[in-house]
């Protein structure tokens, strides 16, 4: 029931006017492509009149044959042409039409897909420290596919549906009026089982795909641990507590499948139903016609071949009551889907640049803090009136205990956040009044993280700056010492880096971040220096490399080796986001303040 | 699908019985078209109204007979097919937890998972269909072919031509299809791992103005996901309009044949109704038949994979002591002359020995790949020794027992295992342990302090893989959990990397102090962590080529005091 994969997230049910709200914006989706969607909609229309007409033929060919003079075959020949016709037009144009719904829908959530992405690269970096890289990224997956189902098949079922619905009513109507009274009975008891359906039956299903969920998820934990469980001789343990999980989610499948049990029977029992009353009363009708007693022309009267097509009428007229309220909780669940997705799409974007920013070029690197005070939220400030002057190509060094703000300096000198008092400089310009891009270009940043993305080495370095030639790719190679590691690998510059492929360790991989730094050649650097995963020798290499790329730059170094620190023409001691220490080592060393009880501490 | 379908033998009477149900069901529902005809061919003439009402009613209890087997048949399905799927997925996942190390290399912990969850899903989800469609639709087709050839042979015959044909189309499209979504999927994993690098290194791409580059490549991706799923979708709703196409000319033909033969007087009208309705069913059945071979396809393949794990056999057993007799030594640990390889073609440890006395401590040292983690690897048995032996107590190890071996050690590695629960739970780890042992755990791995700084302390829960603590408590807890149970040998492999100098100089004097008939075995980077140890192995590819004290090494061994001095000037983590 549904299409509601595993892994899926649940919709809520929307109040009517975000309904109403998303469905116009949905619309307007749609109105881009209205050339198409009318021809889409015209081939609803007309396919299903093609498929509707096809019963009324047959049943006057049936008539035909039993014409009271004997079979009229003209008469049969040409209903049945009609009906050929009508069926094989019907179905060229039903292909026609789910192709056509595909390239309309497959045009929107292109678009759809396209804003969120390109949203996502505009937004601020808070953006995504508040929120779960798995749900957004289920916003651009799931939830664009929830709504490509319900555009490319539920829009035109729904459109069948209706037209089907009235249409056979129409027909039936006209064949025999009194045998409606046949669906007063069949109706109300449809619409009970499908109230009772979404009611009583989906919370169920529902439920039983979290539980499923949950089951899954614990044995993806749990296998990521199967070694650790091995050593600790926990195996039975952990599979008796899975199969706890394993209990509950059988459970919650039986209570579903229980009543979903029911479902498809029922759905058969009302359409015998209804044929069995049609039976009964076009029975009726159709004795006292043969005998005569109802004359043809009466609204009592119904031939054998109206029989016929009655009862198929009947067949396309239960089909989609019964399936309506699960096309609508479709409908539901894509519009709850699409809300998620307009919600990234109308996050607002980092703030415009200032009018009259201007664009910074080839920076002298003298960069000044005044007094500036940040927090992530208005209430909890984790940097108090900080002042640092860097001048051009020299090293400040920042450390501190976890937690202390330092990364936060990193990310107001990069203006990913905006101070919320006080002023950083750069050449003597207040940064707000730079362009954010060419702020940034003026900095080159090596991360703890180190950022590779899939794709080969080669790409992954001249990502630095695009225009590099070749040599200059491997010069920079050379500088951050991996080019001859690089050279030895079978493909070389073209080995692609994934998950699965090369091995390729965490040393080299911040060696080929420091050579794409090395390309960048900007006047400022920062660096987040990692090597507590890295073995003594690649660290030396990193730690050649990254000097390399510190010469005359004015470098932000967040420092865990204590070598860069002792070089730095100035160090930041900061503890709960204030400055408590600053000078050289030296002078630290001398004041005799948590610097130099941190530096003894190695030697203890 | 032998290994997997073994799991439904025991439910073979309880699944006749649902069947039989089933049968009765469906084949009432086959007379009432049978039923239909009859009526308006014989009931009408007789001018009778009660016998219409008789002939109706009897329509109408035929249909709520059919409903209610088929409901009672259903459930009985459900029913075992939770229990089927209970029992597989239960076997599964414990055959899984017990798999040597070598074969999950083998098998790779993605696709185990998947083995898992998907699999068993789609077994799972057949094993119902099969009972709930498998039985009626063939019953259907048959009986409905039966009732047909006894009304009229000729006209029927018509129907049995079309027959092939929807089968065909149905089977071949669907069989087309499954790789084109196949590609589908891939072309959406290609365009999440974009989305996910994108989010991961956004600060990066920000750095480097990248927007329009990364727009590029996400469209580029996009734009072949949207082609992918044009195609296949063009494919696959080719289904139903081809198939209610073939139904309906069917149909048509059913009435163009009829004609002749009403005027010929081998048939009548009557039976064309009871044809069309009794066309209808079997086609459906016929489209039925067709996707339950694709999704047979599908569940083999499932099923397959699901037995490829159950049928596993193990490489790792336990030896008996004719084959690897005990030795004769007075020491805890003896690695004598172990050579080791992954695979047959290179040997990763070569010619490692060395002996190590009970309550002594070891220290092993070496650039990443090394071979310092293979060492443990073998210690804890995850792989068997390609050369010489590995003793515990003068015992080979390959003759203990998985439980006998693994209760001895208390282990803690460098990316280990931290679970969705509270921190008691993490240490606890399932054994019963006292809260006294745990708290006692926590204060010789200098977590004490922290966990109580959280407001609900050992309650505190921690997420998947630890990612609300930092990386130095995420190990101080795991050191917690390998001392809780007190064990003979405590095994320390890279799991204090992330703490700072004090707190490591911390742990290790409170395991000096507390832990005196411990075995210790510790794998570091850092030469500050292994320099108390009564002997230091210094592995270079693989080989041992520095073995003794700290300060032996620094006169003796080039390597280790190059180590030594690069790492002096040391490090602030945390």
């Amino acid at each position: 029931m549904g299409r509601g994969k595993v892994g899926a997230p649940q919709y809520q049910k929307l109040d009517k006017k975000a309904t109403g709200r998303i469905i116009k914006r949905l619309g307007g989706y749609i109105l881009k492509s209205w050339k198409l969607f009318t021809v889409a909609i015209l081939l609803t229309l007309i396919s299903n009149q093609l498929a509707l007409m096809g019963p009324m033929y047959s049943g006057s060919a049936i008539d035909a044959i039993t014409d009271a003079n004997g079979v009229n075959f003209a008469a049969v020949s040409e209903n049945i042409i009609k009906m050929l016709v009508c069926y094989i037009l019907s179905a060229i144009m039903t292909y026609f039409l789910s192709i056509l719904m595909i390239r309309i829908s497959q045009k929107i959530i292109y678009t759809m897909r396209r804003q969120v992405f390109e949203k996502l690269t505009t937004l601020p970096v808070n953006y995504f420290d508040i929120n779960a890289t798995g749900d957004i990224i289920s916003r651009i997956s799931y939830d664009i596919d929830t709504v490509n189902a319900t555009l490319s098949q539920d829009l035109v079922q729904i459109m069948t549906s209706i037209y089907t619905v009235i249409g056979s009513l129409v027909f039936m109507w006209q064949i025999s009026p009194p045998m409606i009274i046949v669906f007063i009975i069949t109706v109300p008891i449809s619409i009970i089982f499908t109230r009772y359906r979404s009611k009583k039956v989906r919370p169920l299903f529902k439920e039983r795909s979290r539980k499923l969920g949950e089951l899954n998820g614990y044995a993806e934990e749990m296998l990521s641990g199967c070694r650790t469980i091995k050593v600790y001789n926990r195996e039975a343990e952990i599979g008796s507590r899975f199969n706890k999980r394993n209990k509950s989610a059988m459970d919650a499948y039986l209570d579903a499948e229980y009543y979903g049990a029911a479902m498809g029977p029922t759905v058969n029992f009302i359409n015998n139903l209804s044929i069995s009353l049609v039976m009964i009363l076009g029975g009726i009708l159709f004795m006292y016609s043969t005998s005569g007693a109802v004359k043809a022309g009466s609204i009592f009267f119904i031939s054998l071949g109206g029989i016929a097509e009655f009862v198929q009428y009947s067949r396309k007229f239960a089909g989609p009551i019964n399936e309506f309220a699960n096309v609508l909780h479709e409908f539901q669940s894509a519009f709850s889907a699409a809300e998620r997705v307009f919600r990234v799409i109308d996050e607002p974007s980092e703030p415009a640049n200032t009018e009259n920013a201007i664009t910074l070029e080839a920076s002298s690197g003298k960069v000044e803090l005044k007094n500036v005070t940040f927090g992530y939220s208005p209430e909890k400030t984790v940097l108090h009136n900080i002042s640092v002057l860097a001048n051009s190509g020299k090293t400040v060094a920042i450390v501190g205990p976890t937690g202390t703000g330092k990364t936060t300096i990193i990310n107001l000198l990069m203006r990913f956040y905006d101070a919320n008092s006080g002023s950083i400089t750069v050449d003597d310009n207040n940064i707000k009044s730079i362009t954010r891009s060419s702020l940034r270009k003026a900095y080159t940043m090596v991360l703890q993280d180190t950022w590779l993305f899939h794709g080969t080495i080669y790409e992954n370095i001249v990502y630095g700056r695009e225009d590099a030639t070749p040599e200059e790719v491997k010069a920079a190679a050379k500088a951050a010492r991996i080019d001859s590691y690089i050279e030895a690998l079978p493909d070389g510059y073209q080995t692609v880096l994934s998950d699965d492929g090369v091995n390729i360790s965490k040393g080299q991989r911040q060696l080929i971040t420091i050579a794409r730094a090395m390309l960048a050649d900007n006047s400022m650097l920062i660096l987040d220096e990692a090597t507590s995963n890295v073995d003594s020798r690649t660290e030396i290499k990193i730690q050649q490399a990254m000097n390399e790329l510190m010469k005359g730059r004015t470098c932000f170094v967040i420092a865990h080796r204590l070598s860069t620190i002792q070089n730095a023409d100035l160090i930041l001691v900061i503890q709960g986001g204030e400055i408590t220490e600053q000078g050289t080592h030296d002078e630290l060393m001398q004041s005799g303040g948590f610097y130099s009880t941190l530096y003894n501490s190695q030697f203890s | 699908m032998k290994t997997v379908f073994k799991y439904l033998l025991p439910f073979k009477y309880k699944m006749s019985v649902g069947l039989t149900v089933k049968i009765i069901g469906t084949v009432v529902e086959l007379f009432l078209p049978y039923i239909l005809s009859h009526i308006l061919k014989n009931v009408v003439v007789e001018q009778s109204i009660q016998k219409i009402l008789f002939w109706g009613v009897l329509m109408i209890v035929c249909a709520l007979l059919a409903c209610l087997c088929n409901i009672w048949a259903n459930r009985m399905a459900a029913k075992v097919s939770r229990i089927f799927s209970e029992n597989v997925r239960r076997d599964l996942f414990d055959k899984t937890l017990r798999l040597s190390a070598r074969k999950a290399d083998e098998f790779t912990i993605p696709s185990l998972e998947s083995r898992i969850t998907t699999d068993t899903y789609h077994v799972h989800n057949f094993v119902g269909m099969i009972q709930r469609m498998g039985v009626r639709a063939p019953i259907l087709l048959i009986g409905g072919i039966a009732i047909t050839l006894i009304m009229d042979s000729f006209l029927a015959l018509t129907m049995i031509v079309i027959l092939p044909f929807i089968f065909v189309s149905v089977f071949f499209i669907s069989k087309k299809g499954t790789p084109l979504y196949k590609k589908v999927q891939t072309s959406v994993d290609k365009l999440i791992r974009i989305v996910r690098e994108d989010i991961q290194g956004i600060r990066v791409i920000k750095a480097l103005s990248k927007n329009e580059y990364e727009h590029t490549r996400f469209d580029k991706s996009n734009k072949a996901l949207v082609k992918d799923e044009t195609k296949a979708g063009t494919v696959m709703n080719g289904v139903s309009p081809i198939m209610t196409l073939l139904m309906n000319v069917g149909i048509v033909a059913v009435i163009a044949l009829s004609a002749n033969r009403v005027a010929n007087h081998s048939s009548d009208p009557e039976t064309v109704i009871a044809f069309m309705q009794y066309f209808t069913q079997i086609s459906m059945s016929m489209m039925f038949i067709s996707r339950m071979f694709v999704m047979y396809t599908k569940c083999a393949a499932s099923a397959g994979r699901i037995a490829e794990v159950l049928n596993c056999k193990d490489d790792i057993r336990v030896e008996s002591k004719e084959a690897y007799p005990d030795i004769n030594t007075d020491h805890h640990i003896v690695f004598s002359n172990v050579s080791f390889g992954y695979t047959p073609k290179y040997l990763n440890l070569k010619n490692i020995d060395f002996s190590l006395k009970r309550g002594g401590t070891l220290g092993i040292i070496g650039a990443t790949g090394s071979g310092k983690s293979t060492i443990i690897k073998l210690l804890l048995r995850f792989y068997d020794v390609t050369k010489g032996a590995i003793y515990i107590g003068g015992e080979d190890i390959r003759t203990l027992s998985p439980e006998e071996l693994y209760k001895k050690f208390g282990t803690a590695m460098q990316y280990d295992f931290i679970y969705n629960d509270t921190i008691l739970e993490n240490i606890r780890f399932g054994r019963s342990l006292s809260e006294n042992d745990i708290l006692k755990a926590t204060e010789i791995a200098q977590a004490a302090d922290f966990i109580n700084s959280f407001p609900d302390g050992f309650n505190h829960l921690l997420s998947q893989n630890g990612t609300n603590v930092s990386g130095g408590q995420k190990q101080r807890i795991l050191i917690s959990r390998a001392l809780a149970s007190k064990p003979e040998i405590l095994v320390l492999d890279d799991s204090s990397s992330a703490l700072d100098y004090k707190t490591d100089a911390n742990l290790r004097l409170a395991l000096a102090k507390n832990l005196r008939d411990t075995t210790l075995i510790t794998v570091a980077q850092r030469v500050s962590s292994v320099k108390d140890c009564d002997l230091i192995l210094v592995l270079e590819q693989g080989e041992i080529i520095g073995a003794g004290s700290h300060e032996f090494l620094l006169q003796n061994c080039v390597e280790y005091r190059e180590i030594s001095e690069s790492q002096m000037g040391g490090a602030f983590v945390e």
